[in-house]
């Protein structure tokens, strides 16, 4: 089974190394990774997309919440959810195939970013198995380069956030202690 | 908090640093002892724990190992963070395996490192090592300082997150410019900043019913428990439990002082080295009570045969734990204590008739024995005399081997937090220096290092600081001039031959095996000259008859004393489960 995994994290420094570091050493396979800035300065978000059985997807999903720098997790694939990928793929062009590549783009929508004499450089958007179909359909003209971003998700609907609201937050539990406390 | 400044003795005059606010903060959390060996790095943080001499004791081990495992053995027997101290680089990096045994072992634990300034981390600059990037796999948590004001929060979170909910080392890594610089006006109030850090709730009364009900319907329960009740200081509420229920106990490694070894439902140590009826029992039952465990493999052999009778109901704080190796029916994730706790009220008296008599007859049919001998010393018969002598009332501590597993299988556990050893890494060298740990922290009982040749000389260094700094640690040295363990894994596993596990001479026939087995006339290292000349009193015995009056006179001694005690090293730890194997499996002979 795949999942895409949502996890809120702390945006701290060494929080990336401390999450591969956790995979890595228990032995999970990551498909795709991307990290970036939540609307909050403080926070940021991984997304991770993991293989493997649900007894596998528990470990991975209760071991990432041990991570102290680890606010939540979610399963988003459990969920209504959407999922996108980026890819930025330079293509060799000539004078005669260009038409061709053009129409090709239209067909799935991907935009033209650079133009040079003998390459393009295209954008897509879009799920995994699209971006795929993309990258096979242009292959036969000869791909130069090509970058991704890995798979980013959220829930569709108006679920919050994934910041713990105040009354998620157990009671006996303060998570401010003063020294009057200690 | 002016008050506590004011205790600050001399200096008054200087300026508070990033280093005072380390030091206060340790006081402030109560810390009395802290093993610290300095460094150019860390040199800040010394001279402020000069000025805090009064409340903090700084105990300067002599290697770093040595000063991270008597911190461990600290934290072990007071359940308070153990502190210790090493400077950048070198220093940090010998904290490494004492970081990740105290995970292992789930050791609340605070490792405070020097380290190179902030302007020239990452320039390979001299002693600078990426301590935070090279110890994250092996702590609970980790933090690099980077503004001396932050120091009072993070201490606060440090010391937060090392001893609560399942307990683990925390380091905090500090540059050498943000210990020195001046902070006129530390914020001691900053509230800790911890969102992805929160303890399970205590256990529901629906599930805590569920467990009940399974226990009501159980004609085999046992309970498997382990160092979490000892983590949890729970061993009261499971005693309580245990003689309310009349459920018998089996116990990990970790576990033992849960409940008393005489206790007559005690089925003592279960696992690769336990005892041949708690392993039988475990196999047999139908509800496995597995408080604050982990289903080591050391216990558990081959999983999936593993209690595979029994509805297993799995109590650990750490969510992580349930179902990592084997599915729990009844997953309760929460405080060890508050659970038993709130199971006592819900619980009865079992009749257990049938499952006691089976036991009994397992008892009688294998019990614990060793082969006694007059001609020479076996290493049991002194665990079993010092046993006896102390009427289990002591602190023990071991190192790593066969001696390790005799000390488990032949003392008298009495009381939680008086055994000290390590578990999940299996640290050679622990002994000594978790002894000296364990000293420090509580002078009321002897505190006996049992340990082997071997794992001695690992952190022999050590005899230097109980000497200096006045730690009367008893060290028993079972001296069979081998690495016995491994001999014995030799033995059963690769037709005795010996690979490198003789510890004398290459010279020596017995480095191939090829020697007579008998015991030499001397010994290799000479034990009682090197404690004396560290200082402490020294004695070697190979003669039964001398067992005991030795082990009274080490207990009288004030001091550190080294009872050098040779023993033959064919000797095997038995009962044996082979790694990976079933109780079908056990070795017996």
């Amino acid at each position: 089974m795949r999942h895409v995994l949502s996890a809120l994290v702390q945006n701290q420094p060494g929080v990336l190394a401390q999450v591969s570091g956790m995979f890595a050493s228990r032995g999970f396979n990551i498909e795709s990774l991307a990290v970036g800035e939540t609307d909050k300065p403080e926070f940021s978000r991984i997304t991770v997309v993991v293989k493997g059985d649900d007894r596998v997807l528990e470990q991975v999903r209760k071991q990432l919440e041990k991570i102290v720098t680890v606010v939540k997790v979610q399963d988003v694939s459990r969920h209504e959810h959407v999922e996108r990928d980026l890819v930025l793929i330079k293509i060799r062009v000539t004078p005669e195939c260009r038409p061709e590549l053009m129409a090709l783009f239209q067909i799935f929508r991907a935009r033209v970013v650079d133009v040079a004499p003998q390459e393009l450089m295209a954008e897509l958007s879009g799920q995994e198995k699209k971006i795929q179909a993309f990258i096979e359909a242009v292959q036969p003209y000869g791909i130069v380069e090509m970058a991704r971003t890995g798979r980013i998700a959220l829930i569709r609907g108006s679920k919050p956030d994934l910041v713990p609201a105040e009354e998620d937050l157990p009671a006996d539990q303060p998570l401010v202690v003063g020294h009057s406390s200690l | 908090m002016a008050t506590i400044t004011q205790e600050r003795s001399d200096t008054q005059s200087l300026p508070v640093t990033g280093a005072d606010l380390v030091v206060e903060s340790l006081v402030r959390h109560g810390v009395d002892v802290i093993f610290a060996y300095p460094g150019g790095a860390s040199m800040p943080m010394h001279q402020a724990l000069t000025r805090w001499k009064e409340k903090i004791r700084t105990i300067l081990p002599r290697h770093e190992q040595g000063g991270i495992f008597a911190a461990e053995g600290y934290a072990r027997v007071t359940g308070k963070p153990g502190c210790v101290m090493a400077t950048s680089g070198p220093g940090a990096l010998n904290l490494v395996t004492g970081l990740a045994d105290a995970k292992m072992d789930s050791l609340p634990l605070i490792a405070i490192t020097g380290q190179v300034p902030t302007g020239v981390i990452g320039t390979d600059a001299f002693q600078e090592t990426p301590t935070v990037e090279v110890c994250r796999a092996v702590c609970k948590h980790t933090y690099l300082v980077t503004k001396a004001t932050d120091i009072p929060r993070i201490m606060k979170e440090a010391f937060h997150i090392a001893s609560s909910g399942r307990p683990g080392p925390v380091l905090i890594d500090i540059p050498k410019d943000i210990q020195n610089t001046i902070v006129s006006n530390p914020n001691w109030d900053e509230p800790m900043d911890l969102p992805g850090y929160s303890l399970p709730p205590s256990p529901s009364m629906d599930i805590l019913r569920q467990v009940a009900t399974a226990i009501r319907q159980a004609r085999k329960p046992i309970i498997y428990c382990g160092g979490g009740v000892i983590a949890a200081d729970a061993a009261e509420a499971l005693r309580e439990f245990v003689n309310k229920t009349g459920i018998p106990v089996a116990m990990t490694l970790q576990g033992l002082g849960s409940i008393p070894n005489d206790h007559y439902l005690s089925l003592k140590m279960l696992g690769m080295h336990g005892t041949v009826y708690s392993n039988y029992a475990i196999n047999e039952a139908d509800l496995l009570l597995a408080f604050g465990v982990r289903f080591d493999d050391r216990v558990t052999g081959k999983l999936t045969e593993f209690a595979k009778h029994g509805k297993i109901v799995h109590v650990d704080v750490d969510a992580s734990e349930i179902n990592k190796n084997k599915i729990a029916h009844i997953p309760v994730n929460g405080d060890v204590k508050q659970a038993i706790e709130g199971l006592i009220p819900l619980v009865e008296k079992c009749d257990l008739r049938d499952w006691y008599q089976q036991i009994d007859a397992w008892r009688e049919s294998d019990p614990m024995t060793y082969a006694d001998r007059d001609d020479v010393i076996v290493p049991q018969y002194v665990i079993d005399q010092l046993s006896k002598i102390t009427g289990g009332e002591m602190i023990m501590t071991t190192g790593v081997g066969q001696h390790q597993m005799w000390a488990a299988q032949w003392t008298n556990f009495k009381h939680p937090r008086c055994w000290v050893t390590s578990g999940g890494l299996g640290s050679m060298g622990f002994g000594l220096p978790s002894a000296m740990g364990a000293v420090a922290a509580r002078s009321d009982l002897p505190v006996v290092d049992i340990d082997g040749d071997g794992s001695f000389v690992m952190n022999i260094q050590e005899l230097a600081t109980v000497v200096c700094e006045k730690l009367p640690v008893k060290m028993i040295v079972l001296n069979n001039q081998h690495l016995g363990m491994v001999v014995q894994w030799e033995d059963r596993f690769y037709k005795s031959n010996r690979a490198h596990t003789y510890l004398g001479s290459i010279d020596d026939p017995e480095a191939v095996g090829a020697g007579e087995g008998k015991l030499p006339d001397v010994t290799y290292p000479d034990f009682v000259g090197l404690a004396e000349s560290f200082g402490a009193k020294g004695r070697q015995i190979r003669r039964k008859e001398d067992v005991i009056p030795a082990l009274e006179e080490m207990l009288a001694h004030p001091g550190p004393y080294v009872l050098d005690v040779l023993v033959p090293y064919q000797e095997h730890v038995l009962p044996m489960i082979p790694a990976g194997g079933t109780v079908r499996d056990i070795i017996k002979s």
